[in-house]
């Protein structure tokens, strides 16, 4: 069974750390677009939520966007 | 629909939704109906020639005074049809006994053994409570219980996150403990024993049968680790970034599905219960760019999973929302997935060679590509009311992980490909 290793994965989340740069961002009133709901990551929860099940069930993989789904013995 | 209606069908909603959830939430009852929001959904989705499945969903959350948030969600699914057992195609008719030893069915000559036997039944209640700690700081706990027929499963979870940098940062972290129990009709099928064909009718089939199989039944332990960050680059656009981790620990063999045991000229000579290791741990990346163009709004993820049954994963996921003139919105979706197969997946045994420690013949583990193209048009309603309609057509290609097909199994479709179409009613009030 292969191995992951750990460096491999430090290294990706450090990576991913890193790209929380401060310099970027907005001010408080310039949030007009990125207040609508439709910018929101998980903007359609319900359909994501029913897409998640079918392919955790077709699929071999599961989660990213959230925990990985399951809760069910589905063929 | 009249305000007054509205009401009342959120007051029954509500009722009946916490009456099912216990007495957790009765003080979210009492308080006014209106103030909730609810998501509605049915989907069908339905495979040519195999599984349909009707899925419906009932999602009611409440903002309270110190801006807490209670979601509680409902889904009920049913699922029917045929299930590929995981034997390959023969030149002949072949015939293979029930998963539960009550009877056996028939799969002609040239086609993928499907199992028919499939139908199910699954009730599913989420709760989840969220609350800022700080300013600064969002707190979330949440659980989950899902029951059906043969397959039980309870999850645990609880999240933190922090906001800085005015809001545009935004890190997160999160865990889940999940408990899932399977108790298959006719009890689990001891690892790679020979699948009883016989006459189903002889006085002994039962005992012979049972003597196969475990009597009780199995269960599995996942826990999750989730890490995410947000960041609003500028006013059009943001990102997600997300780590999660995934041990699992138990039975993740499906006890539904043999492989063939072949000979050299590809005629098969028995079909054996499969089996998996009883640990899987997964990584996965997860990476989200929204970026709102003048108008529309474009939303596009990609994620890498690896695992240590050495399957790696890459899936693309990208949404358009165009409004149109007259207020409603078209939204164009596209995915595409590819997954390498598992090092012990098998299309089939050979007679004669050694039993691997695990194998399975589940195309699901094995090497594939799949497609989703879909279409979603929504329609705003007065009063905040949103319905939706949504189609989209997945089509999953099996493919062949190098193993070479001996004899007839040449001329044969070992890698069948799986069409399905999903179809789906959302209505929000």
């Amino acid at each position: 069974m292969k191995i992951i290793s750990n460096q491999k994965v430090w290294l990706l989340i450090g990576v991913l750390s890193l790209s929380a740069c401060s310099s970027l961002g907005v001010e408080p009133w310039e949030r007009d677009k990125l207040a609508k709901k439709e910018m929101l990551p998980n903007s359609a929860p319900i359909d994501a939520a029913l897409d998640d099940h079918i392919y955790f069930s077709k699929e071999a993989s599961s989660g990213g966007r959230s925990f990985g789904g399951g809760g069910c013995g589905c063929n | 629909m009249q305000l007054t209606d509205k009401k009342n069908v959120k007051a029954l909603l509500l009722t009946a939704t916490t009456t099912l959830l216990g007495t957790a939430s009765v003080q979210a009852a009492e308080t006014k109906a209106d103030e909730w929001q609810f998501d509605t959904a049915l989907m069908y989705y339905g495979e040519t020639d195999r599984v349909t499945a009707v899925e419906a969903i009932i999602a009611g959350s409440k903002q309270f005074g110190n801006d807490e948030i209670l979601s509680l969600k409902l889904t009920v699914d049913t699922l029917t049809g045929a299930s590929a057992n995981g034997a390959v195609a023969q030149n002949t008719p072949q015939t293979f006994t029930r998963p539960s030893g009550k009877g056996q069915y028939q799969i002609k000559a040239g086609e993928t053994p499907l199992d028919d036997t499939f139908k199910d039944t699954r009730l599913q209640l989420t709760g989840q409570w969220t609350q800022p700690l700080t300013e600064r700081d969002i707190w979330s706990i949440g659980g989950n219980l899902s029951k059906e027929y043969d397959y039980f499963s309870a999850a645990i979870n609880s999240n933190i996150a922090r906001d800085f940098n005015k809001k545009n940062t935004t890190v997160s972290a999160g865990v889940s403990f999940a408990f899932d129990q399977i108790d298959p009709e006719g009890g689990i099928p001891n690892a790679f024993h020979t699948m009883l064909i016989g006459d189903v009718d002889s006085s002994n089939f039962a005992s012979d049968f049972d003597a196969t199989r475990k009597e009780s039944g199995d269960d599995k332990t996942t826990v999750d680790l989730l890490l995410g960050l947000t960041q609003v680059i500028n006013r059009n656009m943001l990102v997600q970034l997300n780590y999660s981790y995934s041990a699992s620990s138990g039975y993740m063999t499906d006890p539904f599905k043999v492989l063939s045991v072949v000979d050299q000229q590809g005629i098969s000579q028995t079909y054996l219960y499969e089996n998996r290791p009883d640990s899987r741990k997964k990584h996965a990346f997860f990476g989200q760019v929204k970026y709102h163009f003048d108008t529309t709004i474009l939303d596009t993820s990609y994620r890498y999973m690896m695992d240590d049954w050495e399957i790696d994963s890459h899936t693309v996921d990208t949404k358009y929302i165009i409004p149109l003139a007259n207020g409603h919105t078209i939204e164009p979706h596209f995915r595409f997935y590819t997954q390498t197969a598992a090092e012990f997946y098998k299309p089939f045994l050979l007679e004669g060679q050694v039993i691997p420690q695990f194998a399975s013949a589940d195309y699901r583990i094995g090497e594939m590509d799949a497609m989703t193209i879909g279409m979603k048009y929504g329609i705003p309603l007065s009063d905040g009311e949103h319905l939706s309609f949504r189609i989209a057509y997945y089509q999953q290609s099996p493919k062949s992980d190098g193993t070479q097909a001996v004899g007839q199994l040449n001329d044969l479709e070992l890698y069948s490909k799986v069409d399905a179409i999903m179809a789906q009613i959302s209505y929000s009030f």
